[in-house]
């Protein structure tokens, strides 16, 4: 199946699908969803954070320990056989769900973070040198800044940035005297985590291809939230995290061309990532073990097997189409709201995020507001401080969506926000 | 309604004390809480080991801005020992507040560079 770029236009949209029955069931796998928070039934807009858990999953992990918690690839006893079966079946799920050739392509890491770390150390540190350069853009996570700042530091290459319009998103007419001979790596967000837009990646990935460099996809908003197949996208790598996906928190994964990822060397050396281990000196294992020293999240790959289970069940087109439902709806009521101002593109251009700011109010008393009426968001820079500067302000409160979210909670935050306002009005 | 925004703080928000900068200020320090962009700066004129005018200038939540503008209030005439002295405990006491770990940064910010200024700690208070 090939990327879907979000499809936009409902009339490709089956309503009958989001019906309030259907939406009703899923909300009913969510325990967490039964809270109450200060009175409140809990209204969870905090997604692009973290998501919640279904049932399935937290049965999932609750099984490991109860029934076959072992360590894995090391003993013979039953156990350790299951638990070893369990953890690769894991990765045989996750890569089916990004559609990946082959398991051997998914290597598991502790986050989307980590996995970034991994390609910057095992593979920039192999190929950057001071005539260089990596691109990235002004629109990135810290974690798509942070680790190549700290290697451009020791290697020397020149780090550049793709700058934002003001209308968030990327200026594409800067692409082309950006990408040059020198560019080794073109490193972007699929989808923004505070302005939400989509990018092209089909375009962007393309671009990267005529001269030469590498890719590497920040899908950490993406593969939550849209079918995205990597064989269709054909990046040299892409990364996620499994607990913006319904799974546990410590599991993330890079996903790589499998020749890029053979000839890497190692990020981190210790137990399972050899193949043999004299004084003389060690020869790596096969991927995707090279990659994966010391005792790995077991419990947590196993649950994110099973998170990827779950969302294959939903359907990712069904999510995608309910997330833009939502989104366009609190983007319209939003910006009905005097001195609300929201960050990036209108709604058909956005993933299910909508960030904003209150003139007058800052993000965190907002914020504080809307957790006393049951409402979770965000406040802060998101870990993207460079997209504020860009806007000028120093945070912004941000709602995010996920699959369980209704309409009606979109009200019931528009009704949360008046009440922001009255409580600090003049 | 809101015991975390409850009237006082937001008149303090509002109508912020002794907001500006000093003519001549004895001492003169500014930081910042990452967390949330919070700023504040802090001006104080000292006679004889007593503060005897104070300023403050910032943005940010109406916690932290809050914060500073009750100490502002009441740190004139105190004497600089007395004020190395000061803690959470008199913050909280003085925004008549629960803070939960979170927002407690924002509450202390102007507290920690009011100690900064006074005698070069950087630390968080306690
Ligand atoms: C776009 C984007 N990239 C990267 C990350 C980092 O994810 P993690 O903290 O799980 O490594 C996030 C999460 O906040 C994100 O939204």
């Amino acid at each position: 199946m090939a990327l879907q770029t979000p499809r936009t236009d409902t009339a490709l949209h089956d309503e009958t699908q989001v019906t309030p029955d259907r939406l009703a069931e899923l909300r009913a796998q969510f325990p967490i969803l039964q809270r109450r928070v200060h009175g409140r039934s809990l209204v969870y807009l905090d997604n692009a954070a973290t998501t919640q858990k279904p049932r399935a999953v937290i049965q999932t992990l609750d099984r490991y320990y109860r029934e076959y918690n072992a360590n894995v690839h090391r003993g013979v006893h039953t156990l350790s056989e299951e638990a070893t079966a369990a953890y690769e079946e894991a990765r045989q799920r996750v890569a089916r769900f990004i559609h990946a050739p082959s398991p051997r392509q998914v290597i598991f890491t502790r986050n989307a973070t980590e996995a970034i770390n991994l390609v910057a150390y095992s593979w920039g540190a192999a190929h950057l040198g001071p005539e260089d350069e990596v691109l990235i853009t002004e629109m990135e996570h810290h974690s798509n800044i942070v680790p190549w700042q700290i290697l451009q530091e020791r290697l020397g290459f020149t780090l550049r940035y793709v700058p934002m319009t003001d209308q968030g998103t990327l200026d594409l007419e800067r692409l082309d005297e950006l990408l040059t001979e020198r560019t080794r790596l073109f490193a972007f967000v699929h989808v923004s985590n505070v302005v939400g837009t989509v990018n092209p990646v089909e375009r962007l990935i393309a671009a990267a291809r005529q001269v030469g460099a590498r890719v590497l996809v920040d899908a950490s908003q993406s593969v939550p939230h849209m079918p995205v197949d990597v064989q269709a996208l054909d990046p040299d790598f892409l990364v996620f995290s499994g607990h913006k996906m319904c799974g546990p928190t410590g599991i993330g994964v890079l996903y790589g061309r499998r020749e890029l990822l053979e000839a890497m060397d190692p990020f981190l050396g210790g137990g399972d990532m050899i193949r043999e281990v004299t004084l003389q000196g060690s020869r790596w294992n096969e991927l995707p073990y090279k990659f994966e020293a010391g005792t790995p999240a077991i419990a947590q790959a196993i649950g994110l097997g099973a998170a990827v289970d779950f969302l294959a069940q939903v359907g990712m087109d069904w999510i995608w189409q309910h997330e833009h439902t939502l989104t366009r709806y609190a983007y319209e009521r939003l910006a009905e709201i005097e001195g609300l101002r929201i960050l990036g593109p209108g709604p058909e251009q956005r993933g299910g995020l909508v960030a904003f700011t209150l003139e007058g109010i800052h993000p965190h008393d907002v914020a504080a507001i809307l957790d006393r009426e049951g409402i979770a968001v965000r406040a802060g820079h998101h870990c993207a401080q460079p997209i504020h500067d860009r806007y000028g302000i120093a945070a912004s409160a941000r709602a995010s969506f996920y699959l369980y979210n209704t309409l009606e909670e979109v009200d019931r935050l528009v009704e949360g926000l008046e009440k922001v306002i009255q409580t600090f009005a003049l | 309604m809101d015991d975390l925004y409850r009237e006082a703080i937001l008149d303090h928000y509002r109508y912020p004390r002794r907001k500006g900068h000093l003519p001549e200020p004895d001492i003169h320090y500014h930081d910042t809480n990452p967390f949330c962009g919070d700023e504040i700066t802090i001006e104080l004129k000292i006679q004889d080991g007593v503060v005897v005018d104070a300023a403050f200038d910032g943005r940010g939540c109406a916690i932290s801005q809050a914060s500073a503008s009750m100490m502002m209030e009441e740190i004139v005439g105190k004497s600089v020992e007395e004020l190395k002295h000061w803690g959470k405990e008199e913050i909280l006491e003085m925004l008549g507040i629960e803070v939960g770990p979170v927002r407690i940064k924002c509450a202390l910010l102007p507290l920690k560079v009011l100690k900064a200024g006074l005698y070069g700690l950087t630390d968080w208070p306690e």
